[in-house]
């Protein structure tokens, strides 16, 4: 094993931070640690442990993060679970962003909110691994068995008296083999995990240090934007750059190809428009400037293949050229919801239940496309040379955009270094690395290092929007009003939201869930938590709907169902746990004061739902101000299992909240013959500080059961919930979205 | 392009740009002064956000000709290491997800309390209103606001 770290790296690192520092501080209080860690930034004091830990001699512990940080504090976070197997101090605790590596350091992907659920074992092995070289460089020092030596933050110590610090056996421990089989900690003895800590990026982002990709710079860097197509079916007909060109400041402006003919574009290599024109120049006034002068003509794309190599093998698609419409997509979308759809699922007989029902209810439901909105738009640093690239920036899962970057630059993977910043926000958009390839193919082109950055515009009208959706949902009730069947027909442009074995799938003897998808020019992208953002919208206020018919309180209705699930299961293939759900609905019963005599005036929606293997629901208390619904007070509750970091926990589901009232109430983005309507914050319309809610009570169910997903499984309840409280607050059921829209038309 | 010489935390600096160039640009790509963010280009969501002479002000459409002799302080001006009041709050509070927007949070923020030392919920929402945060730490910037004034 190497012991310390190189001096290349070390470089890196003072470069990315532009001078500056890029470690983090647990101990941000004490202000003089940046220059302690400062002195001791030599790569000869660092001894290093695992891949994730480096110690040096006087005690100061590096832990590496290697997943990107977008804001779910996974900076501080998964540095913790090493902390708290390796049995270290938090206070001589450092963090850093660990260099790009698969090999090294696993996945190293942000989605899914799976950032904690995968890393929970191969992180508190690492610190575990390193704890159990610590004790043996121990041993071997003062001649006495591992097994008579003791841990407690940081100190290695013996019955006999001699103890010592982490870091005075850190360079003896380097050089001791990993061991292969280490023991972890019981949740019960856990001092680090379940206690909350400071975000260790949290002086740097108050002081507005250099974190974000956009932050980047180099010597010699050149800044570029594109200029797309302003129509999704559009393409480029020409342009003429002459005054473009001779704007000051001005180094190039050419068009150029993201993908050649017959390119097979990975998963994720998601783009809307394959020729763009490219404006470099010295700074980005200038180039904003000079970008206006270009004269450009588009013309209608049409249809267009593309080749995509997924899990199972190469496929082609063609992408129809049409230019959309709004009002038209809705058409088409009421036109395919009447055409037989693919079964996506069906228990019993749902076709009896619904002839011998004495009462059917069947609501249809909408959801516009929606742009992510990251505050910091996309961008890029690439420096591509002949032999070499470097690429940095905000990036959700770098390893996904490796493989096509080897093709576009023709060159090997580990002559392509990625370097991952902090995102300003991701929210699944930067899981889509097209602007990566952008970046690079422009610096390819001009052999010097550019950083790409998106305007606002540029950034809302690209597109890899969460889809337009719509669902139509029934319900066959008996003569004593017991539920019988339940239908659900899923649809959406290009992709249908159903998840077929989810909730209440498995509730209900007679099922049947279906869904078609509308192929479309717009691209479309993950969402904080796809699909059920939408599903717990049009479920969660259908089953309010139920229950109101069947004259039963909404939360015991759904208690109900999953009792049902639990002891008689529906089907196979349920992919819920009916227990933790029921365990949401009853916390969050009690939490709420549901039902109590003094909450009776409230006008409160309630909703609950299961994704990313983890359970939430809220209860949302509305009020008519100033003639506009306002959701004044929200009770959240969430089974994520053990909950790491509380504190930052508390605030992720805070801001899930936030985001689903602002979504459900006022997201939206719409097109006119293809051109997206909304291009800034001024006509798309995003939630602010006093749109927000006075008061969000969040609790988490305490268990033991290894971490599941937190951020996003808070989030797609909200709008169920806030759907429901609508309803009670106006009276009127709302079905499609932004309800704001709706609550305008009314 | 024209000569300028700026106030910018307490420092006098020279920059040589086009007459049109919003102070933004001028402190992100002239002066290597990242910590004041881009978000929208049209004054919309307060990334931008600096003090001109003590007032919040949105630098993304303020043309770097127009400041005249305004003193201009950015978040890499309101304390070097975060001691701050709003700062330390914000640090208190934990208030930061991404953290993007938060420079401008803090600048919209500082100079409301400049101006009124003990602000109700509504002075806060209508000094902070211009101010967009996409992951919703809206409730704790509220309440470092409020712990700030305390302090």
């Amino acid at each position: 094993m190497k012991n310390i770290s190189n001096r290349r790296e070390f470089l890196k690192f003072s470069a990315l931070a532009g001078g500056g520092l890029m470690l983090s501080f647990s101990w941000f209080s004490e202000a003089k640690a940046a220059e302690k860690v400062a002195s001791l930034n030599l790569p000869e004091q660092w001894s290093e442990l695992s891949a994730y830990i480096k110690i040096t001699p006087d005690n100061v512990i590096k832990i590496l993060c290697p997943n990107p940080e977008f804001g779910q504090n996974v900076m501080t976070s998964l540095p913790m679970m090493v902390a708290e197997e390796l049995d270290c101090d938090w206070k001589n605790v450092v963090v850093e962003m660990s260099t790009h590596d698969n090999v090294k350091y696993g996945p190293q992907f942000t989605g899914g909110s799976n950032s904690v659920r995968m890393y929970w074992k191969p992180l508190r092995n690492a610190g575990a691994a390193a704890r159990q070289m610590l004790i043996e460089a121990a041993a071997q020092t003062w001649g006495i068995p591992t097994s008579e030596i003791t841990t407690k933050a940081g100190i290695l110590s013996h019955s006999s008296g001699k103890s010592a610090k982490y870091g005075e056996m850190a360079a003896k421990a380097a050089t001791i083999a990993v061991p292969k089989d280490v023991n972890l900690k019981a949740p019960k003895d856990f001092s680090i995990v379940r206690n909350s800590k400071k975000n260790t990026e949290g002086v740097k982002v108050v002081t507005g240090k250099p974190l974000f990709g956009i932050d980047y710079r180099v010597d010699g860097m050149l800044i570029a934007m594109i200029q797309h197509p302003p129509a999704f079916g559009m393409r480029l007909k020409s342009f003429d750059a002459t005054d473009a060109r001779k704007m000051p400041g001005i180094r190039d402006v050419f068009s150029f190809k993201l993908y050649d003919d017959g390119f097979e574009q990975g998963g994720f290599d998601t783009r809307a428009f394959n020729e763009m024109i490219a404006v470099v120049g010295n700074s980005t006034w200038e180039v904003i400037n000079a970008r206006k002068k270009i004269n450009a003509q588009w013309e209608a794309a049409g249809d267009v293949k593309e080749t995509m190599m997924g899990r199972g093998g190469k496929t082609e698609k063609i992408v129809p050229g049409r230019l959309e419409t709004t009002a038209k997509q809705f058409e088409m979308m009421a036109e395919f919801d009447k055409r037989l759809a693919k079964e996506l699922r069906k228990d019993g007989d749902p076709e009896t239940a619904f002839k011998n029902a004495t009462q059917i209810i069947e609501r249809t439901y909408y959801a516009p496309f929606l742009a992510h909105n990251t505050m910091e738009p996309m961008n890029f640093f690439a420096d591509v040379q002949d032999d070499k690239a470097l690429v940095v920036g905000p990036l959700q899962a770098p390893g996904w955009m490796e493989p096509s970057l080897m093709k576009l630059l023709n060159l090997p993977a580990d002559k392509i270094e990625i370097q991952m910043t902090r995102m300003g926000g991701g929210f699944g958009r930067r899981a889509y690395g097209s602007y990566v390839y952008e970046a690079a193919r422009i610096s390819q082109k001009l052999k010097a290092p550019v950083k790409l950055i998106y305007t606002r515009e540029d950034d809302m009208t690209y597109g890899i929007y969460r889809p337009m959706y719509t669902a139509t949902y029934r319900a066959a009730l008996d003569a004593n009003k017991n539920l019988i069947g339940f239908q659900v027909t899923g649809g959406g442009i290009p992709e249908n939201p159903i998840h077929a074995n989810r909730f209440p799938a498995g509730a209900v003897d007679n099922y049947l869930a279906d869904g078609w998808e509308i192929p479309s020019n717009i691209t479309i992208g993950a969402f904080r938590a796809p699909r059920s953002n939408f599903n717990a919208a049009a479920e969660q206020s259908f089953l309010d709907e139920v229950a109101e018919a069947m004259g039963k309180d909404p939360i015991a209705f759904r208690i109900d169902l999953l009792k049902k699930a639990k002891e008689n299961p529906v089907g196979k293939n349920n992919d819920y746990d009916a227990s933790r759900y029921i365990g949401v609905l009853e916390l969050l019963k009690e939490k709420s004061g549901w039902g109590k005599p003094e909450n009776a005036g409230k006008k409160r929606g309630v909703a609950a739902y299961f994704c990313h293997n983890s359970y939430a629901g809220h209860v949302v208390d509305m009020v008519m101000r100033d003639g506009q619904p306002y959701v004044e007070e929200v009770t959240s509750v969430v089974d994520c299992g053990v909950v790491v970091n509380p504190d930052a926990a508390r605030n992720m589901v805070q801001g899930a909240v936030v985001d689903g009232i602002g979504q459900s109430f006022y997201g939206a983005l719409t097109h006119k013959d293809g051109v997206p309507e909304q291009n800034n914050f001024h006509n798309y319309r995003m939630i602010r500080h006093n749109e927000a809610p006075k008061k969000i009570d969040v609790h988490f169910v305490e268990n033991d059961i290894d971490p599941t997903g937190l951020g996003e499984p808070p989030f797609p309840p909200v709008f169920g919930a806030v759907a429901n409280a609508l309803f009670k607050t106006t009276g009127k059921r709302y079905y499609n979205q932004p309800f704001m829209s709706e609550q305008a038309k009314s | 392009m024209a000569k300028y010489s700026l106030k910018i935390n307490g420092k006098t600096q020279q920059v040589d740009v086009d007459p049109s160039t919003p102070i933004l640009w001028v402190l992100r790509d002239h002066l290597n002064m990242p910590g004041t963010k881009f978000g929208c280009g049209m004054a919309q969501c307060g990334a931008c956000t600096i003090h001109l002479d003590g007032n919040a002000t949105r630098s993304c459409i303020l043309p770097v000709s127009a400041i005249g002799k305004s003193a201009i302080t950015t978040i890499e001006g309101l304390s070097e290491n975060g001691t701050h009041p709003v700062q330390k709050a914000w640090l208190e509070l934990d208030v930061a997800q991404c953290g993007y927007c938060q420079s401008g949070q803090i600048m919209s923020a500082a100079a409301l309390l400049k101006s009124n030392v003990k602000p109700t919920d509504e002075d806060i929402d209508n000094a902070m209103s211009g101010n967009i945060c996409r992951c919703g730490t809206y409730l704790r910037i509220k309440e470092a606001i409020k712990t700030a004034a305390k302090n």
